[in-house]
């Protein structure tokens, strides 16, 4: 190990460290106030070396090959540093960062652990950043765990009935479906004696020529296991069985933050297995992709519908967002019309679901926000509660009226452009039907949107509870909010990093 | 001892396991499942690691070990897991004065 090693995981390093040291400091000092602010500052440093590693990157393609393929390169083949990780890494850094100022108004409910709070918070979120960076099963598995182990933590950390049943649920749940991706990762390497994805792909490729499903039944078996790990962490059917009970049951800023940090990260990792490792298998693994998404976009706007919970319907509402997801990763591959008879790679696919998920981070934290705000008025998460909000909270009421109308997709919102990029990738792979498929759903998912609309500037309104906001919370809303509308109305910026992320995975 | 004869002794562990975690009621044996299915997964990767080594690399000790590390891996994650398990279960204990999954459903639509 040398100091150029720690440098390529620095801003890992900065986080987890920032965790270890919020926590002695919540030892430390009686006045807890402070402990989310020396959490934020130690972002920032994690934010610098992001920063110098994209600027080192400008005349590489991976940081981790270019110098680090010596004696000494203890991180060669299990770790990438490229622009695909660093994309994920922002994205993860932005979510964190909002999340723990919008947890500030949160935490002084907790009397007690106000410290491990945060320093769970920055343990997971190390997790995403390794995941969005691993391209070795074991690294993978490891991440994994310590991006899932602090969410079950946080999930039961309010010690009350619901929340610990919400915790209980996450990590048994969580725990079955990564003893499952094991077994898959254990086939896998079995059939191809290793665990680093580039030299699986080696092995793959051969096996592709084999007149086999998947390229050989090991492989057939170990792919479709490891689907279901990746599976549970985005929230897809038929792995979604979690997902409402945790969003209700959980503190609202973990919520948040689990709904659009994990799940970025695992579509990650997902993206980065299926297509550095499994690519000559295409044809096989893009179906089974595509009934997944068909069937998460579908089932999860049917159950919102009925739901009276907001947090709930958010959680339905996320499983629908995975599907959509989905659908950009089965349209990376074209599976028709192929010149070669092999599988093709589209690139405009990968490009839409990383823009998809930088526009579903802004407009879902903005919901997320809004929602914390209003709960803590009026300590209720029922949507007949949101009754005549405009007259009670005017700011609240619009904001979160962006944020649904965002998540409609209605133009010229920021998920609006990436749901056309994402179908129109779709029908370029052929897959018409999952294009129209994901369009009737698109509209489909307006009715329980508007529903809260509709409550919040029709409905008479009910009694008031004064209780302020801090302006840190204020503050994360507006950040969010104007990055949502940014996205929405100049997407290029987006697009572009998207595009050059995508371009280092697939060279 | 064949690979066969280990490999379908790690799928019968495995799938004791699952049939515990997904049908038992009792948090506790639940979490006794879960381990069952982690060492099924690590018999499995012993038993490939010792059976499966490529051609051309069997004085390579790292790629020969990296089964055995894996399971290492595995036997590690999968003891902090069950020590927050308990940990919430405690929680769960303290608020409802059991242990059973049955009786968690305060959370459903």
């Amino acid at each position: 190990m040398t100091l150029y090693d720690l440098y390529l995981i620095s801003p890992q390093l900065a986080v987890a460290s920032t965790g270890i040291l919020v926590i002695l400091l919540d030892l430390v000092f009686q006045r807890k106030g402070f402990l989310p602010y020396a959490a934020f500052a130690g972002l920032l440093v994690s934010l610098t070396f992001l920063v110098i590693q994209s600027v080192d990157l400008a005349g590489a393609v991976n940081l981790v090959d270019a110098v680090d393929s010596g004696a000494a390169g203890v991180l060669a083949g299990s770790l990438a540093v490229d622009r695909f990780s660093l994309f994920f890494n922002y994205l993860v850094l932005a979510a964190l960062g909002l999340v723990t100022l919008a947890s500030v108004d949160y935490v002084r409910r907790i009397e007690r652990f106000r410290g491990e709070y945060f320093g769970l918070l920055l343990f997971s979120a190390t997790g995403m950043m390794l995941l969005a960076s691993a391209t070795e099963l074991i690294t993978i598995y490891i991440s994994l765990e310590l991006t899932t182990l602090p969410l079950a933590a946080l999930s039961a950390f309010l010690m009350t009935s619901k929340s610990s049943e919400a915790g209980m649920k996450f990590l048994i749940i969580g725990a079955i479906s990564s003893a499952v991706m094991l077994y898959g990762m254990a086939l896998i390497y079995g059939f191809t004696g290793s665990t680093q994805l580039d030299e699986i792909a080696v092995v793959v490729t051969s096996a592709a020529a084999l007149d086999l499903p998947f390229g050989g039944y090991a492989l057939l078996v170990g792919v479709v296991l490891m689907l279901v790990g990746f599976g549970f962490k985005i929230s897809s059917v038929p792995f979604q069985m979690w997902v409402p009970d945790i969003y209700e049951g959980a503190p609202a800023p973990v919520v948040a933050f689990l709904s659009v940090a994990s799940k970025a990260a695992a579509v990650a990792v997902l993206i980065r297995v299926l297509f550095t490792g499994f690519f000559p298998i295409a044809l096989d693994w893009a179906s089974l992709i595509t009934v997944l998404a068909a069937a998460s976009m579908t089932l999860g706007n049917l159950a919102a519908m009925g739901q009276s919970n907001i947090r709930r319907l958010f959680g339905y509402s996320t499983i629908a967002h995975a599907g959509y997801i989905l659908v950009g990763i089965a349209a990376g591959v074209r599976t028709s019309g192929s010149v070669t008879g092999g599988p093709e790679f589209v690139s405009l696919g990968l490009n839409s679901v990383l823009f998809y998920l930088a526009a579903y981070a802004a407009a879902n934290l903005t919901a997320f926000f809004a929602i914390i705000a209003v709960s803590q008025r009026t300590g209720s998460d029922l949507i007949e509660d949101y009754g005549g909000l405009v007259r009670r909270a005017p700011f609240l009421a619009v904001a979160l009226t962006l944020a649904l109308v965002a998540l409609i997709g209605v133009p010229p919102t920021s998920i609006f452009i990436a749901k056309l990029v994402i179908f129109s990738a779709a029908v370029k792979s052929g897959l018409v039907w999952l294009a129209i498929l994901g369009v009737i759903n698109s509209v489909v998912s307006a009715y329980y949107y508007v529903r809260i609309v509709r409550v919040m500037f029709l409905e008479p309104p009910q009694e008031q509870e004064a209780s302020g906001i801090s302006p840190v919370a204020w503050f994360a809303l507006t950040v969010s909010g104007v990055a949502m509308i940014g996205i929405g109305i100049a997407p290029g910026f987006v697009l572009r990093a998207a595009e050059i992320a995508v371009g280092a995975l697939m060279l | 001892m064949t690979l066969e004869s280990m490999m379908i002794v790690a799928a019968i562990m495995f799938c004791i396991g699952l049939y515990g975690s997904l049908a038992r009621r009792n948090v506790l044996v639940v979490l006794m499942s879960l381990e069952l299915m982690f060492n099924g997964v690590n018999l499995t990767l012993v038993a490939l690691a010792k059976y499966v080594v490529p051609v051309g690399i069997e004085d390579n000790i790292a790629a020969v070990l990296t089964g055995q590390v894996f399971a290492v891996f595995i036997i590690t994650v999968a003891a902090a897991e069950v020590a927050l398990g308990l940990g919430i279960v405690f929680a769960m204990y303290r608020n409802t004065e059991s242990v059973d999954l049955a009786n968690a459903t305060e959370l459903r639509n």
